[in-house]
């Protein structure tokens, strides 16, 4: 008995690697250490009801936020794992089965469970702001969606001390990602951890599709829209079309490891090329999906912090639009080597290369918005000039790549790696930080210390080029990708270290942001944001900071592209909008199923991954007991009395 | 904000990026590596740079002036109180400026898709190359985690290294018995994917006697970075002695030879005198099943797909293996 519980053990937690016992120890303390800390303040309750179970979209924002930062930890350690082996020839700190595994969940933490949570937490703090609406359409669903990624997410990173993690790469090529290569669990952990959150980002994308549609402030026409609220519009249409092939694809992938089935192996009559296409028609368009908000956050950035009108709106709308349309005709640029023919070489190479059109077309439009303007230097403006260049740069390597005879000498090396850092971290990320920044005090009432914020700019940013700059010059010398290991002869080891210092700089970096938000919250009482501390110009700016829970006491009207600006204006004149009574405002009421109905499906993704189907049909019978608990009631929502409203505007108002 | 570190700042960053340029240039060239892309000793390596050339001229032209004019833009409508530059928060419209920034991208990818799309069927890896003397064929099977290349005309088989005459065309037929790879040579030419149950056709050819750097570049699991090989381009006599030096001092590649090399592990360079007849099409051929054909369209030479049919009956006995 006690020999097979040994042996059990043995097998269920990875074992032998001095790091992960290190890791297993410090998440153990962690654990320990926020249940007794729950328990000593008596915060159990609050915790649930405040925030488990709510389904207020500013809160599920902070949560999708601060779950999106700890996984930016996380993926950024993995990241300079890989640069310490990297640092040096033949160096031994990663053995190659352990190398791969770090790389893979790097790849896969830093696309899915960091860039995709940390948008949707910015759109579900922002979008019903701007578009002057009390929730999302959605809100039960938006709670269940946050859970899903949440729960999704955990599952995946439990797989590093339980069971093993997946080392097939990011995108899991088969016949890798086969039983036949990857027998252990690793690679069904992969796939239930991404399928979970897949299908909560799916739902998302309809949510806020939907609430954009439906629930506009009167008078906001779409031409009239804040241009963030168009960048989320343009992702949520890539989403509804590019998650549903996601979720088929590792589907097939789990029938073909968990049922004997044959879809990608060649035995049989499968295809693993058909994985390959399938897998980058989802994966192309999402990086579109990723930088899209970025540039809907540039946008409001730029235009607020020159004291300018945005320029050329429409082009802006219409570059968008493009963008989303041609993204779904790009897949094939990821295997031009692979021997498709000229023709169909050609085509995919010149859809690529026309989306640097609208996409320099933006980068011309944010230019003359500075232009006759005045430029204030704040940390989220800061981020946004450091993104001008690095995308300009990064989308030209970009274009470089996507002419298909050139490709075959970048695809699969490091120049390859540096370009998609390049635009993923200074398009995605710069653009997220500067929307972080920006949103702030909206989120929270403080603002940021912004002295130890300007030192994180300046270490990330210098940190970045010393980091991925040599990463392009060590590519035209022949380094492949994913190499674990190098000989003295290569001559490729002055430019690894170098990277790898530049590298530790960024981690630097994180590290003055964890600082300047640290500091931000002990001060935060002499560090009180106003209603409209940046001088705003969309609706979000019009309301107390931080925002009510039903957002605006009176709905307000959006009949100019920068509403709350006009406002001002016309207020500066004298002209004040006509008073309205207050009214009792409708909301929805927390629910507790998300979470549960979330927890379930981990159980049944945690009894797939190890082939247990008691677990799996357990757990997905409690999904379905949820569902049905959930169309059986009836008592959802709520009214705010006229008084309570009063009382919080007071509150609120009275001390801006 | 005091003045002091303020003034540091703008020191420091000037000259951290110098420094950091000055090692990109520098320190490759002083270790004796060297930018293999950018120096083709091949004419497919050759016209690929020239594209990466003409490519990257034609981007600068419209990203050089935009970094300039960003960097005045912002300097000259920062928020200084003594700022003296024009501010006009309402201005947000010009036809005329929108269809200029329209049009240029447009005209430069225009151009870049002309050159691309030219290039594209120039370029294209189963062309065969122009040159007065025939090809010499090899074949090119990526196993785990290692290469084995048959030369057919000649009867030998080498693992991890590469022998090729200069100035020749070579027609490499390339497959894989495990994952896919790529078979990457920078200096000769661009790379290709090798594939199971498919045979692609590249040509590539080295002008000059020499010592290549090759090396899958496709991940395919723990040891792929150990799939690296030398190609040695020598003269033809000297290529001849070689062949005929492998033939008289090396052992044949067996059939369990090949099965116990095509068993996951590494391997050092080895040399076979010869090798199974049909084990290239055997490996392409591996997943057939009867009454299907393989998937062999793309980029194959007729003779590999003629080959494909008539190794589907003996490919059948191997199929059992490969299912596990």
């Amino acid at each position: 008995m006690l020999e097979g519980l040994k042996e059990f053990a043995s097998e269920f937690f990875v074992t032998g690697d001095p790091l992960i016992y290190g890791a297993m120890v410090s998440i153990g303390i962690t654990m320990i250490a926020i249940v007794a800390v729950l328990t000593y303040f008596k915060k159990w309750g609050w915790l649930w009801r405040n925030w488990l179970t709510t389904v207020d979209h500013k809160k599920i924002g902070i949560m999708y936020i601060i779950a999106s930062i700890i996984m930016l930890f996380r993926g950024g350690v993995d990241a300079l794992m890989m640069r310490l082996q990297l640092a040096m020839p033949n160096n031994e700190f990663l053995n190659p089965e352990h190398y791969n595994q770090v790389f893979t969940t790097h790849g896969t933490i830093m696309i899915l469970f960091m860039a995709m949570p940390f948008m949707f937490g910015l759109f579900n703090v922002i979008v019903p702001l701007q578009i002057g609406a009390r929730d999302v359409a959605f809100p039960f669903l938006n709670s269940l969606s946050f859970w899903l990624f949440f729960l999704g997410a955990m599952l995946f990173n439990l797989s590093f001390v339980i069971g093993g993690s997946p080392d097939a790469g990011w995108l899991s090529y088969p016949p890798l990602s086969e039983l036949s290569h990857s027998p252990g669990v690793g690679q069904n952990f992969y796939i239930w951890g991404i399928q979970i959150s897949g299908i909560g980002s799916l739902a998302t994308g309809i949510n806020f599709l939907v609430t954009i549609i439906k629930m506009r402030a009167p008078g906001m026409r779409w031409m009239k829209l804040p241009m963030f609220t168009w960048s989320v519009f343009s992702t949520c249409i890539i989403i509804l079309f590019a998650f549903p092939i996601l979720t088929v694809t590792l589907a097939l992938l789990f029938l073909d490891r968990f049922a004997g089935a044959h879809f990608f192996t060649l035995d049989l009559g499968g295809n693993p090329m058909m994985y390959i296409n399938l897998i980058w028609m989802w994966g192309h368009p999402e990086v579109y999906i990723v930088v899209l908000p970025a540039f809907g956050v540039f946008s409001e950035i730029v235009s607020t912090f020159s004291r300018k009108k945005l320029f050329g709106y429409k082009s802006m709308v219409f570059a968008m639009l493009i963008i989303s349309f041609l993204s779904f005709f790009t897949w094939a640029h990821h295997f031009f080597t692979m021997g498709s023919g000229a023709d169909v070489n050609a085509f995919f190479a010149v859809t690529t290369m026309l989306i640097a059109i609208p996409t320099g077309v933006k980068i011309f439009n944010w230019l003359f918005t500075m232009y006759r303007g005045r430029i204030r230097m704040a940390t989220p403006m800061m981020w946004t000039l450091a993104f001008i260049p690095c995308f300009i740069v990064g989308g030209m390597t970009g274009v470089l790549l996507s002419v298909a005879p050139a490709d075959f000498q970048f695809h699969n090396s490091y120049f390859l790696i540096a370009h998609f850092h390049q635009v993923l971290i200074g398009g995605v990320v710069f653009g997220y930080f500067a929307g972080l920044y920006y949103w702030w005090p909206k989120m929270f009432g403080f603002q940021l210390p912004e002295k130890l914020g300007k030192w994180a700019f300046w270490t990330w940013n210098i940190g970045f080029y010393v980091c991925f700059m040599p990463q392009y010059a060590v590519g035209l010398m022949g380094m492949t990708r994913r190499l674990s290991t190098y000989g003295w002869d290569t001559g490729w080891w002055e430019l690894n270290f170098v990277s790898t210092i530049g590298a530790f700089l960024m981690g630097v970096g994180f590290l003055f942001q964890v600082a300047q938000i640290a500091d931000g919250i002990r001060k935060y009482k002499t560090l009180k944001a106003s209603a409209d501390p940046w001088d705003g110009r969309t609706l979000e700016w019009s309301i107390p900071s931080p925002a009510p829970e039903y957002n605006f006491a009176i709905t307000p009207r959006g009949d100019d592209i920068d509403e709350w600006w006009e406002e001002k204006e016309r207020r500066a004149k004298g002209i004040y909008p006509p008073e309205q009574p207050l009214e009792p405002i409708h909301m929805p009421k927390n629910s507790a199923i998300p979470f549960i109905m979330s927890s379930f499906w981990f159980v049944a993704g945690f009894g797939f991954v190890f082939g247990w189907l008691w677990m799996a049909i357990l757990g997905l019978a409690g999904v379905g007991i949820c569902m049905i608990a959930r169309s059986f009631s009836y008592d959802t929502d709520y009214y705010i009395p006229v008084d309570e409203i009063k009382r919080t505007e007071a509150s609120l108002r009275g001390s801006v | 904000m005091n003045k002091k570190p303020r003034s540091l700042i703008r020191i420091i960053i000037p000259v951290v990026l110098t420094l950091v340029t000055i090692a990109l240039i520098v320190w490759p060239m002083l270790a004796g590596g060297q930018y293999v892309v950018l120096d083709p000793k091949g004419p497919i390596g050759a016209s690929q740079r020239d594209l990466i050339v003409i490519s990257t001229i034609l981007c600068a032209v419209i990203i050089v002036p935009v970094l300039i004019l960003s960097a005045v833009i912002v300097w000259r409508y920062r928020d200084k109180p003594d700022n003296k530059a024009a501010y006009e928060p309402n201005w947000s419209h010009s036809t005329k400026a929108e269809a200029i920034w329209w049009t240029v991208p447009i005209i430069i990818i225009g151009l870049l898709a002309i050159v691309t799309v030219r290039y594209t069927y120039d370029l294209e890896p189963s062309k065969p190359l122009a040159h007065e003397k025939a090809p010499i064929t090899i074949q090119v099977s990526s196993l785990d985690w290692k290469w084995l290349f048959m030369y057919p005309e000649q009867g030998i088989a080498t693992v991890n290294t590469l022998n090729i005459p200069a100035d020749r065309p070579v027609k490499f037929e390339l497959t894989a018995d495990s994952p896919m790879n790529s078979f990457w040579i920078p200096q000769l030419g661009g790379q290709i994917y090798t594939m199971s149950g498919m045979a692609m056709t590249l040509y590539l050819q080295a002008d000059h006697e020499g010592k290549y750097w090759g090396s899958g570049a496709n991940f395919t699991g723990e040891h792929f970075g150990e799939m690296r090989f030398d190609v040695n381009a020598t003269s033809d006599e000297d290529f001849d002695k070689w062949v005929a030096e492998v033939k008289q001092s090396s052992q044949e590649l067996t059939t369990e030879g090949y099965n116990a090399l095509a068993e996951p592990g590494t391997s050092n360079v080895a040399y076979y005198s010869a090798f199974p007849e049909g084990l290239f099409q055997n490996i392409v051929t591996k997943y057939v099943v009867d009454g299907q054909s393989a998937h062999s369209k793309h980029g194959t030479s007729s003779e590999a797909s003629g080959a494909i049919q008539n190794a589907t009956d003996t490919s059948n006995q191997d199929e059992d293996k490969s299912a596990n």
